[in-house]
């Protein structure tokens, strides 16, 4: 091998398909890209460098679609290490701890395979963590399945419920937080959003940018073989059709314990100063990982593909540089010391090989057999995809209403309702879900599934983290910019009842096909309410992910951009939980808009009374979660829960479902009337908090501006009344609440 | 005292063990790499939760092969203290330590949540800082922990008193929907017969601190420090976690 440059092409291989213009649409690239591609090269590219092309200009990999929009996204603040770019976002949590996190979308896999899909979302998205030097310390994710009573529900909520928590629970990272949703709008393409949050030291971050010609290139962890081989270009960058279930093959295999290993050892690794810079093999794994870190250093590298562990005899170029085996790192080390890194990966018994070197010619070049079977500018690969401007057009109908059917029959009463929005399985408890979850593991879970955010401690200090996700396709279906805003506030509100002060967010957005205008309409859209809402409440969006296509048969989902939001308690004692704690504490209520039953549970239920989506005031927001800050800082509120799913009535009730001991609540009257509305209705921002009388004062001094009324008080015997109108007992509505999903389980048999 | 937490690839709580004993109760804890035969000088040896090797094979059925296992069997004959949780409690299995054996929940999924366990033989080093029939909270987290054994195996481990823990509701009381995986009469935790060796399917680590909710699992913990200090008060100089003190408990279950 030699760094020098040479007059040496690349030479198609014996048995290789024929490169042309056929060949690139069958990758999957359009003939403007292919003749880019021949631009790039000033020659035909061989089928190997016509695959790699494929991958790293597939949407999945390359953005091109949305990295236009995605620059209006705010990324600074005081508390930004880095920025959005390398593999995740950090941001400062005080006393020199870092917060690594990101959130990414595994939904194509986990709808055609979904044990193996969601297993290997939640290994991917760990690695994006580790690879920036940051402990896993806590994972969260967000589902969107079909109707429950769909056929293929059943078996996709067991398959991607089982494939988290084999993979989460086998490699020691507790899942301690989530969401859930079930709506005949997924029917045909469920979401799998995986969030994982790592903390460093602010000295221990790694750099993904290789430094130091002649340095080599090691290769770590589980030997590369067929699988996954186009998972990003043919399966996550396209539509599904009835065919899309022989693309089984391109979905991976996890292996948790391996990655268990490899996170150990690379973080011992670290530690040891011998490495330069590291990233995992994701999507287009080889490929992507050596041209990527190449290019951020502005350098070159060279691959000898011989030396590669291969799980079976074989492979052809390739197949292995497109490979999306699991649970595999590329790092660049120091020169000479390359036995002291493979001595430590041996200790854990994983395989630490090199594999080529850094060179300073900024070429991507590959060998195999002894002859060079690529050489493509790094940059063209990495950062240098095509950029796309897609029209977008705001379709002239108004959307359709997700699973909101024409009103047959009238609404029932408000308790009768109340009774079947909590048997919803979209408001009835997630216990089948999250305890198939260790989420105590690593010992910093304060708060775990079940509430409003997950709280961790940060051991060593008083300060706790608390973390949310949200998303409302519902409401981004009525108005996707509305919607998205409202996602970002919703999940900074969750963080702020819990106490803590919202500090940063990551997303990931989920749209249909961006070819069509009235996607990306949406799309930008969302990425604009994600925006205004982010700079009012000075959370800047610090990493995130796009999944385009998540269409089937011309269908796509409603807009759904998921947020995951990040908090800070500087002191985890003062935290808070959703449940009312002593009998005689007065209930408030804090609104920061009328309530509506647009996008509600309710709608969809009962089909009635939807509408548009109501303005959001940021402002007024804003107040709200400082408010909430406020107020748990000094210690001045029992509990605060969100208004989420179902309204203020299903608030309430799940007020008084203290795991403690079961507690009643004495409404006197509902401000703003008894509509339905008023009841379950979901619009407004709106929070149930208990505090007790004496502190009331202080409290409304903390909410300027926003709608502070005192609604009733907590009872000691476990009943839930509200006016004349709702007269419940709180143990059966619990057990109503808790059985929602597990009944439906049973009785699909 | 001093402790030794075996780590083997694939463990996930053996961090926890560390935290609970050395952080929060003040002990001498030390971790055991699972390459090495040497522990060290410790007075127990923990075998902590996790997935060893994967638990591909069979749970537990690996790392009973590994070096330091060779160790601790040692150890354990020669009366040392072993407690093995979850995952440790499925090596000593396999290891013939403890008899039985721990097959998939009847729900055949992971369950994590927090149960109530009743302490059904309170004169062992395990449990002699808890009373008789007390109900400990203490959480689990598996997805085989279904106890099996044959059937007089059963009763003599019974007659033995060797049953130490069993699944019950909040108030004691054995309950089909209290024993939350199946286990044949609801067996939690089990000792050997000279009640040196213990294994429970509970993790006494996870419940140490009242943040995160309960501190019922510093009760073992306490146990076993109180057995070894009563051990060295009647043999100065002895360094051996060896005890007796287990081999009284005939009380009745």
């Amino acid at each position: 091998m030699t760094a020098t440059k040479t007059a040496e092409t690349p030479v198609a291989l014996a048995g290789e398909p024929a490169v042309g213009l056929e060949q690139a649409r069958a990758h999957g690239l359009s003939e403007d890209e292919y003749r880019a591609v021949e631009r790039w090269l000033g020659r035909t590219p061989t089928f190997t460098e016509l695959g790699v092309f494929s991958v790293m200009w597939s949407e999945h990999c390359s953005y091109k679609s949305s990295r236009r929009h995605l620059r209006m996204l705010p990324n600074k603040g005081p508390r930004v290490v880095g920025g959005a770019g390398e593999n995740a976002g950090a941001l400062e949590v005080g006393d020199g701890w870092v917060a690594v996190f990101k959130i990414e979308s595994h939904n194509h896999p986990s709808f055609v395979e979904p044990y193996q899909g969601a297993a290997t979302g939640v290994g991917g998205i760990l690695r994006d963590i580790f690879t920036m030097g940051a402990r896993p310390v806590a994972s969260m994710d967000s589902l969107k399945f079909g109707a429950f009573d769909h056929p293929r529900t059943r078996h996709l909520l067991g398959g991607v419920v089982g494939g988290i928590g084999g993979y989460g629970n086998c490699v020691g990272v507790p899942t301690v937080a989530g969401e859930v949703m079930f709506d005949a709008a997924f029917n045909g393409n469920i979401l799998v959003n995986a969030f994982c949050l790592g903390l460093a030291r602010r000295d221990e971050l790694q750099s993904a940018r290789a430094q130091g010609p002649g340095n080599p290139v090691m290769y770590v962890g589980s030997a590369t073989g067929r699988d996954g081989i186009h998972g990003a270009s043919l399966l996550a960058s396209a539509e599904f059709d009835a065919s899309s279930e022989a693309k089984r093959p391109t979905v991976q295999v996890g292996d948790p314990f391996t990655e268990k290993l490899l996170i150990e050892a690379c973080l011992e690794a670290m530690r040891s100063g011998a490495i330069v810079a590291i990233q995992d093999m994701g999507a287009a794994g080889l490929t992507s990982s050596s041209s990527e870190m190449a290019a951020r250093g502005g350098l070159g590298i060279e691959l000898d593909l011989d030396r590669i562990p291969l799980r079976e005899a074989g492979l052809t170029p390739y197949e292995i540089l497109l490979s999306e085996s699991q649970e595999r790192m590329l790092l660049v080390a120091q020169r000479g010391r390359e036995a002291e890194l493979a001595a430590i990966f041996a200790r854990w018994d994983l395989h630490a090989v090199v594999v080529g070197k850094i060179t300073e010619d900024q070429r991507w070049r590959v060998r195999w057999r002894g002859a060079l079977v690529a050489d493509i500018p790094a940059g063209a690969l990495a950062d240098q995809a095509p950029v796309y401007d897609r029209p977008a057009r705001e379709p002239s109908k108004a959307p359709p209403r997700i699973s909101s059917r024409p009103a047959t029959a009238p609404a029932p009463p408000p308790a009768e309702a109340l009774r079947r929005l909590l048997d919803s399985p979209n408001v009835g408890s997630k216990r089948w879900v999250y305890r198939q979850y260790d989420s105590m593991v690593q010992s910093n879970t304060m708060a775990g599934p079940g509430g409003d955010a997950a709280v961790l401690r940060i051991k060593g200090t008083h300060r706790g983290l608390a973390l949310k996700v949200d998303s409302n396709p519902r409401a981004c279906a009525l108005d996707p910019y509305v919607g998205a805003a409202a996602c970002v506030v919703e999940a900074a509100r969750n963080v702020a009842c819990a106490g803590a002060r919202p500090i940063g967010l990551t997303n990931c957005l989920n749209y249909g096909n961006p070819e069509r205008p009235e996607i990306m309409w949406q799309f930008i859209r969302g990425v604009e309410g994600i925006r205004d809402a982010a700079l009012a409440l000075e959370t800047p969006v610090v990493s995130g992910n796009v999944s385009f296509y998540n269409e089937t048969e011309g269908r796509a989902i409603p807009p759904t951009p998921t947020i995951a939001m990040l908090g800070v308690l500087e002191d985890a004692g003062r935290r808070v939980t959703q449940f009312f704690k002593r009998p005689g504490d007065a209930i408030i209520l804090l609104r920061t808009a009328a309530p509506a039953l647009a996008a509600s549970e309710y709608a969809a239920l009962f089909g009635c009374g939807a509408g548009a989506l109501a303005a959001l005031d940021l402002k007024r927001e804003r107040a709200l979660i400082e408010g909430l800050v406020a107020a748990a800082d000094l210690g001045l509120i029992g509990s605060a829960h969100d208004v989420a799913e179902g309204g203020l009535a299903v608030a309430l009730a799940e007020c008084c479902f203290n795991p403690d001991g079961v507690l009643g609540a004495e409404i006197d009257g509902m401000p703003g009337g008894s509509g339905a509305e008023v009841f379950f209705g979901e619009g407004a921002s709106a929070v149930v908090l208990s505090a007790a009388a004496g502190e009331l004062e202080k409290l409304r001094g903390l909410f300027g501006g926003i709608e502070f009324s005192v609604i009733g008080r907590v009872a000691g015997e476990p009943r839930l009344r509200v006016a004349k109108v709702i007269d419940e007992d709180v143990r059966e509505l619990m057990q109503i609440h808790e059985q929602a999903i597990v009944r439906r389980l049973a009785a699909n048999g | 005292m001093k402790w030794g937490v075996v780590r083997f690839p694939g463990s996930l709580d053996d961090a926890d063990a560390l935290w609970a004993l050395g952080q929060v109760m003040g002990q001498e804890a030390r971790a055991l790499w699972h390459k090495d035969e040497d522990l060290a000088g410790v007075q127990c040896v923990v075998l902590p939760g996790g997935f060893s090797y994967g638990d591909y094979l069979r749970c537990g059925a690996i790392a009973r092969f590994s070096p330091i296992m060779k160790s601790v069997v040692r150890f354990a004959n020669d009366g040392g203290l072993v407690i093995g949780i979850c995952n440790g409690f499925q090596i000593l299995c396999e290891a013939h330590l403890l008899p039985g054996a721990l097959t998939r929940n009847r729900s055949l999924s992971f369950i994590c949540e927090r149960v109530n366990v009743r302490v059904e033989n309170a004169a062992t080093p395990f449990t002699c800082a808890a009373r008789q029939g007390e109900v400990l909270r203490l959480p689990i987290k598996h997805g085989e922990g279904l106890y099996v054994a044959p059937a007089g195996e059963l009763r003599a481990m019974e007659e033995r008193g060797q049953v130490l823990l069993r699944y019950t509701d909040a108030a004691g009381r054995e309950r089909d929907d209290a024993n939350p995986n199946g286990s044949t009469r609801a067996i939690a935790g089990v000792a050997n017969e000279t009640f040196n060796v213990f294994g429970l399917m509970p993790h006494p680590e996870h419940a140490v601190e009242a943040a995160l909710g309960g501190e019922d699992g510093r009760k073992i913990f306490r146990s076993i420090i109180m057995s070894v200090e009563r051990t060295s008060a009647a043999k100065p100089g002895a360094t051996s976690g060896g005890t007796s003190a287990g081999r009284s408990s005939s009380s009745s279950v």
